[in-house]
């Protein structure tokens, strides 16, 4: 099945080449890498909090009322990386006073749903503001600029083609992402190393923006790319495909898109008797332990989950008439490094929490996250 | 010898038409896969081959009984998918837990398979339907158990089955544990399906159950074994998968597909009376080697998909124009 929608989806990308997004935008780069060099504003050590760039936009004129009820229409719950998302969200809410009741609609990962949600939630009348994580970009736009219409809205994550939300909160992004993890292998092997990206799906513009950064990056500074093979997420796929490489040749560095199958790409190098390379994932606890019990030489970029938490901080503001950073509130985007890696490694919770959660001091923490 | 007229000749082709198909495409394979990449005939190359190719081997093999039968079982993807959340939640980081979660996996596996068939048996669900239904019943199960993430690691005596290897073997210097494992399963449900009342019962329940029933077989009990064989397919397969690759809520995805493709390959007829274990070892042998073969060419994943479809479409009609011709 799960070849059946990656084929369907690169066919319908191949099919529309003049409507396609640029996913490698050398502005777009430029600015990412100026981003994850900033000095963001707001509470040092809450990055949740932080932003970067200085401009901020009025809400006391939105005419909400607190207490107030606010409305999430939601993309999915269908990965791990949402699963953390969700649960930060639903324990910041219990913080705040202000937030009378939280109404989720999960449109399980479909545009057509999602669009149904959205209008539900309109029709009936109970939301005072509304969070939209879109599922697609272009799709969900109609349905926000109708949400617009009628009360403040604020998006996350993915973003939409209009500037009406109150803001639109996210980390640095895609580009970032790539940039973090591939500086990190051209600062840690030789000129002409062998490198081996995995990504997981073709079209995903978040994760072709990974890609493009990663790919240029490792170009311009002579690396030899063996291969970029898509993964689709898959364990078992993942294993095979680094098995196949290292039968051909050696393996210096290997980049990845996703953290999700790390691990299994790093067992590949183990059971097949060679030392583990110059690694490249991401903030799950299965890969940060395995980098600390085997001393590799690794980075985590990460996707922050804590920008869940800072959507439902906005609503608040809205609510209580506070200004709040916009129109894009860009979060910090640290990535884990061999000198904070003690800090983000708890074998106490599950293999797929995401370690860059700024949840660690909330109340619940760790049972919530799934945690002993 | 050119006289082909010659009685002995025509034995000889008589014998050869008789080679399943899929042997000599397995053969090609494989070739092209050496072709392809030399080291391929070195016992890295081979057994990780073997290795990768076990779980989808044993899955087919179960896929048969069902098949053969007269019906389908599209729940083993999402059955593997619960044995390794399952086993994860279960086992909890204990090294000890390995040794009772194991045989209740399998237990849950026969489990799944009586249902499945009592549900065809005595409720008259077709078998699509009620696997399908089966399908989403446990993936959604799996998703309940473990909140959308796995909450756990296996421990490595679970992962011992499908990681490890047994090193210093004469002549191919080292077998997977899976590969091991393979052997004998295989070895098992195909003698269970060629050489024992079993599997005559179910060559003739697909074949034609009214017949069968008049002929004193136990239709009912006969389904409902065959859909518990390939139920206890989908636990070992599971087993292997969660201890080749670890963790994760969409392990399964898929292969049932993949199991029902390779049944084919080997000749197995969809509505019933007709399939061999072997062939459909050899069917899951070269599912497995389409897929290396293509990771190998290094074609683009859209391209790699279009040849994969067209490989299979090819091969079960050439499959099938075999047996026109040689009226089996």
């Amino acid at each position: 099945m799960r070849h059946i929608i990656v084929a369907t989806s690169a066919l319908a990308i191949s099919a529309l080449p003049l409507h396609a997004q640029n996913f490698n935008d050398p502005e777009e780069f430029a600015k990412q890498q100026e981003q994850l060099q900033a000095e963001p504003m707001g509470p040092e050590g809450q990055p949740w909090l932080q932003h970067i760039g200085d401009s901020m936009v009025e809400t006391a004129d939105l005419g909400v009322e607190a207490p107030a009820t606010v409305c999430f229409s939601n993309a999915g719950v269908n990965n791990p990386w949402r699963v953390v998302g969700y649960t930060n969200m639903t324990e910041e809410v219990a913080n705040h006073e202000s937030i009378e009741n939280f109404i989720h609609v999960d449109a399980e990962g479909s545009d057509d749903k999602q669009i149904a949600d959205i209008d539900d939630l309109l029709a009936g009348g109970d939301c005072d503001v509304m969070i939209v994580s879109p599922n697609t970009t272009a799709a969900l736009t109609p349905a926000v600029e109708r949400a617009c219409e009628a009360m403040p809205v604020i998006v996350f994550d993915r973003g939409v083609n209009t500037d009406c939300p109150v803001t639109f909160v996210h980390p640095v992004g895609g580009y970032g992402f790539g940039i973090q993890g591939a500086e990190f292998i051209v600062d840690n092997v030789e000129e002409g190393s062998n490198v081996l990206m995995l990504r997981i799906l073709p079209g995903v513009d978040v994760l072709e923006t990974r890609y493009s950064a990663g790919r240029r990056i490792l170009d311009e500074a002579g690396m030899n790319i063996v291969g970029a093979e898509f993964t689709d997420g898959d364990n078992a796929k993942t294993k095979s495909i680094v098995e196949d490489y290292l039968q051909r040749g050696e393996i210096d560095a290997v980049w990845m898109d996703a953290g999700a199958t790390a691990v299994a790409a790093i067992e590949a190098f183990e059971d097949s008797g060679y030392d583990i390379p110059v690694f490249v994932g991401e903030d799950q606890q299965d890969f940060l332990r395995k980098w600390q019990e085997e001393d590799m030489t690794a980075i985590a970029p990460t996707y922050p989950t804590y920008q869940w938490r800072t959507a439902v901080i906005a609503a608040a503001r809205v609510i209580e008439g506070e200004a709040v950073p916009g129109p894009e509130w860009v979060l910090p985007q640290p990535a884990i490094t061999q000198d904070n890696l003690d800090e983000f490694v708890n074998p106490a919770m599950p293999p797929l929490h995401y370690a860059m959660c700024g949840c660690e001091e909330m109340e619940n923490y760790p049972e919530a996250w799934g945690g002993n | 010898m050119t006289d082909t007229g010659s009685p002995r000749s025509s034995a000889l082709r008589r014998r050869l038409s008789q080679i399943n198909p899929v042997w000599v495409l397995l053969v090609l394979l494989i070739a092209a896969i050496i072709f392809m990449n030399p080291r391929f005939v070195e016992p890295t190359g081979y057994m990780n081959f073997l290795k990768r190719a076990a779980p989808l081997a044993i899955l087919a093999a179960g896929q048969v009984y069902v098949i053969v039968s007269g019906g389908f079982d599209l729940s083993v993807g999402s059955l593997i998918t619960l044995v390794v959340v399952g086993s994860s939640m279960l086992t909890n980081n204990d090294p000890a837990a390995t040794y009772w979660v194991i045989p209740l996996m399998l237990t849950m596996g026969l489990g799944v398979g009586a249902i499945n068939g009592l549900i065809v048996c005595f409720l008259r669900v077709p078998s699509l339907i009620a696997t399908l239904g089966m399908m989403i019943t446990l993936n959604g199960l799996a998703f309940l158990w473990s909140g959308g993430a796995p909450r756990g690691y296996l421990p490595d005596t679970f992962r011992f089955f499908g990681r490890e290897l047994i090193r210093d073997v004469p002549l191919v210097r080292f077998i997977p544990v899976s590969v091991l494992v393979l052997i004998v399963v295989v070895g098992v449900f195909a003698w269970a399906m060629h050489r024992t009342n079993l599997g005559r019962h179910i060559h003739a329940i697909g074949d034609n159950p009214v017949a069968a029933r008049l002929a004193g077989v136990p239709v009912n009990r006969v389904r409902i074994t065959a859909f518990m064989i390939s139920g206890l397919s989908g636990a070992i397969a599971g087993i292997l998968l969660g201890g080749f690759a670890g963790v994760s809520t969409d392990v399964g995805a898929g292969y049932e597909l993949q199991a029902i493709t390779a049944a084919v390959l080997g000749g197995a007829q969809l509505l019933g009376g007709k399939g061999s274990v072997p062939a459909a070892f050899g069917g899951a042998l070269a599912l497995t080697a389409i897929f290396t073969l293509l990771n190998f060419l290094g074609l683009p994943q859209p391209v790699r998909q279009v040849v994969q479809g067209l490989i299979l479409i090819a091969a079960v009609a050439l499959a099938m124009h075999r047996r026109k011709q040689t009226g089996t």
